[in-house]
C-alpha cells in the first residue's frame, strides 16, 4: 500500500523528516511512533499527498504522490490531527458534503451517511450543530468522515489525542473493526498504548529518523526486559540512589520522578531492594510497555 | 456494541476531477448549504443598505444637486449620474466582504479548505468554486440593486443595462482575484482593517461614484482613471446611459480581464503555497 525509501522533508534548513524506509501492507495497522516534533505529521502529510516530498521515494498504492496525488487521495481516508470539520453546519450536513467532494452521487452519499453515523454512533446528533458536540464525538464525526468514500487505506493522525478514556475506547473498537474488515490503517500516536493496542507493526521516530521497527510485542522483547520495578524516592534523590540498586537488575533508568529497574523478575528485585534497607515512597512492578522501549532507544520518554 | 454494522469498503470512489469546474462542481452543495445558513443576513446588508443609499445620497442629498448633464458625463440628474456609480461601488463592497474574513475563516480559522484538499479537489478547484460563490452574490445583489432603481428612471438603455450587470461581474472578478489572493496567504487579519480604510473607503468616494473625477484637478484625476473602480464606473455608467464610447469600454474592459487574470495567477500560488507544504 505505502512504501518510501530515504523518504525526506525539509521546510528550509530544518529537516523533518530526514530518510526514512517504510513498507506497509495491505490490511495491516501500522503505527508511527514518536514524540511531538518526530517527524511523524510531516512523514503523514507526505502520504496524504499535500505535502511534496523533498527527497527519496514515495508511492502510495503503488502511485506517485508528485503527479497522481488527486487520484490518490480519491482511494484514501484521512483524519487529520485537528478537526477540520464545518462547525456551523449540522453532523450530516458535514458528512455529505465531504462525500460530494468525491464526486460520489447524491443519493450514494446519503445512504451511506446513515451508515456511517450508526458505525459512529451519531444516529441521534444526525441534525445537531457541530459545535455542540463533545471532542470525543466530534473526532468519531472526522472518522465517519474520513470513511464516505470507502478508502482504501485510512490514515490516522493522532486519533485519540485529547479524548478522554472512554471516548478513546470507542474509537479504538471502531478501529479494530475497520482493520477486521481488511481496511488498511495508518496511524500515528504518541500513547504507547493505544500503539500496541491497535497495530501489528509500526515504526519508532525520533528526530526525523526511525529508531526502531517490528510488531509491539517484539520491540518489547528486543529491546526491553520482561518486567519493571518502579521506585519513587524522595525529590532529587534518584541520581544518587542508582548506583545502589544499579547491581540487582539488567539495566537501571534515572528519571526525574523515579528509578526503572529493568529485569525479568520484577518481585525479586522489589524484594533485593528492601532487603538492601532502601525505603521508597512508592513502588510497583509493572510489564515493560513501548514507552520502554522508546526510552531505551532515545533517552527520553514519548510525551517530551 | 456487539450488533454494530461495519461500513462495506469495498466500493470504489469516482476519479479525480479532470478540470477545476470540474471540480468546483463538486463543491456546489457545500456553498449551497453554506448559503443557505448566511442568505437572511446578506438580504439585509445587500439590498438593503444600497437602498438607504440611494434614498439619501440620490434622492435627497441629489435634489439639492442641480448640473448641466455635459457635467455629469450626459446623466440628465444627479441621481441618474449617482445610481450607475453605486451599483459599481455596491459590486466592489460585496467582493470586500466576501473575500476578506470569509476567505482567513477557510484557511485559519475553521480549515474547511484543508478538509477540501484532504480530498481529491485541487487548489485550482477550491478557487474557482469559492470565487464562482462570490461572483454568484455580486450578481444578485447587483441585479436586485438595478430592479430597485429602475422604477426612478434612471437607466436610459435597456440593453445597456442587461450588459451593465455583466460588467459588475468583471468588476466584481477584477476585485475578488487580487484580494482573494492576499487574504488566502496572510497569517492575521489585522491588515484586513488597512485595505478598507485605505483601499475601500477612499476607492468608494474618488472614483466618480459621487461626482465626475474632472473635479479632482488633473493630477488626481490621472491616479483615479488607473483605479479599476472608476474603470468599472465609467463603463457601467456609459452602458446604462447608453452612451458608449467604443475605444474607452474595449480598454475598461481589457483593463479588468487582465487585472482578474494577474489575481488569479497569484491567488492559486498563494494558497498552493499555504495548502501544500
Amino acid at each position: 500500500m505505502i512504501s518510501a525509501h530515504g523518504l525526506r522533508k525539509s521546510f528550509g534548513d530544518f529537516e523533518a523528516v530526514r530518510g526514512i524506509d517504510v513498507e506497509v501492507r495491505k490490511g495491516v495497522a501500522f503505527g508511527f511512533l514518536g514524540p511531538n516534533g518526530a517527524g511523524k505529521s510531516s512523514t503523514m502529510r507526505m502520504i496524504c499527498c499535500v505535502s511534496p516530498a523533498t527527497g527519496g521515494e514515495l508511492r502510495i498504492l503503488g502511485l506517485d504522490p508528485a503527479t497522481q496525488g488527486p487520484e490518490i487521495r480519491a482511494r484514501i481516508g484521512v483524519c487529520p490531527q485537528e478537526d477540520t470539520l464545518d462547525t456551523e453546519l449540522n453532523v450530516r450536513e458535514n458528512l455529505y458534503v465531504y462525500g460530494r467532494y468525491f464526486g460520489l452521487p447524491r443519493r450514494v452519499v446519503r445512504e451511506r451517511i446513515d451508515e456511517l453515523l450508526d458505525f459512529v454512533q451519531l444516529t441521534e446528533k444526525a441534525e445537531a450543530k457541530v459545535e455542540d458536540l463533545s471532542g470525543g464525538m466530534k473526532r468519531r464525526l472526522t472518522i465517519a468522515r474520513s470513511l464516505v468514500n470507502r478508502p482504501e487505506l485510512l490514515v490516522l493522525d493522532e486519533p485519540t489525542t485529547g479524548l478522554d478514556p472512554q471516548a478513546r475506547h470507542v474509537i479504538w473498537d471502531r478501529l479494530f473493526r475497520l482493520k477486521q474488515q481488511g481496511v488498511t490503517l495508518l496511524l500515528t500516536t504518541h500513547y504507547m498504548d493505544e500503539a500496541e493496542q491497535l497495530c501489528d507493526e509500526l515504526v519508532v521516530m525520533d528526530h526525523g529518523l526511525i529508531v526502531a521497527r517490528g510488531a509491539p510485542l517484539d520491540l518489547i522483547t528486543e529491546h526491553s526486559s520482561r518486567e519493571v520495578a518502579e521506585l519513587r524516592f524522595g525529590v532529587g534523590e534518584h541520581d544518587a540512589l542508582a548506583s545502589k540498586v544499579e547491581d540487582l537488575a539488567e539495566r537501571v533508568e534515572v528519571l526525574p520522578d523515579r528509578l526503572l529497574l529493568y529485569s525479568d523478575d520484577g518481585e525479586a528485585v522489589l524484594e533485593a531492594v528492601h532487603n538492601r534497607g532502601l525505603r521508597p515512597v512508592a513502588s510497583l512492578v509493572r510489564r515493560s510497555t513501548l514507552e520502554d522501549v522508546f526510552l531505551r532507544l532515545t533517552g527520553r520518554t514519548l510525551v517530551d | 456494541m456487539a450488533t454494530v454494522d461495519v461500513p462495506d469498503v469495498s466500493m470504489r470512489t469516482p476519479p479525480a476531477p479532470a478540470t477545476p469546474l470540474g471540480g468546483a462542481l463538486r463543491l456546489l452543495d457545500y456553498w449551497l448549504i453554506a448559503y443557505k445558513r448566511t442568505w437572511k443576513g446578506s438580504v439585509i446588508t445587500s439590498f438593503v443598505t444600497p437602498f438607504l443609499y440611494i434614498l439619501a445620497m440620490g434622492v435627497l442629498l441629489g435634489g439639492f444637486v442641480t448640473s448641466d448633464p455635459s457635467r455629469l458625463d450626459g446623466a440628465t440628474s444627479y441621481l441618474a449620474y449617482v445610481a450607475p456609480g453605486m451599483v459599481a461601488t455596491q459590486a466592489m463592497t460585496t467582493v470586500f466582504g466576501e473575500v476578506t474574513y470569509p476567505v482567513m475563516g477557510m484557511v485559519k480559522w475553521q480549515k474547511i479548505y484543508f478538509s477540501m484538499h484532504a480530498t481529491p479537489l485541487g487548489v485550482k478547484d477550491i478557487i474557482v468554486a469559492h470565487l464562482a460563490f462570490v461572483m454568484f452574490r455580486v450578481l444578485t445583489t447587483c441585479a436586485v440593486f438595478i430592479a430597485i432603481l429602475a422604477p426612478f428612471g434612471v437607466f436610459e438603455s435597456v440593453w445597456g443595462t442587461l450588459v451593465a450587470v455583466l460588467v459588475q461581474l468583471l468588476l466584481g472578478l477584477a476585485f475578488a482575484t487580487p484580494i482573494y489572493a492576499f487574504a488566502c496567504g496572510l497569517e492575521d487579519e489585522s491588515s484586513f482593517s488597512l485595505i478598507f480604510r485605505l483601499g475601500m473607503i477612499p476607492l468608494t468616494l474618488f472614483s466618480g461614484t459621487f461626482f465626475p473625477i474632472s473635479n479632482l484637478g488633473s493630477v488626481m484625476e490621472a491616479i483615479a482613471k488607473v483605479t479599476p473602480l472608476w474603470q468599472g464606473v465609467d463603463l457601467t455608467r456609459m452602458l446604462v446611459l447608453g452612451r458608449v464610447d467604443g475605444s474607452w469600454a474595449v480598454a475598461h474592459v481589457a483593463y479588468l480581464a487582465v487585472l482578474a487574470a494577474l489575481g488569479w495567477w497569484w491567488a492559486v500560488r498563494r494558497l498552493d503555497r499555504r495548502l501544500v507544504q
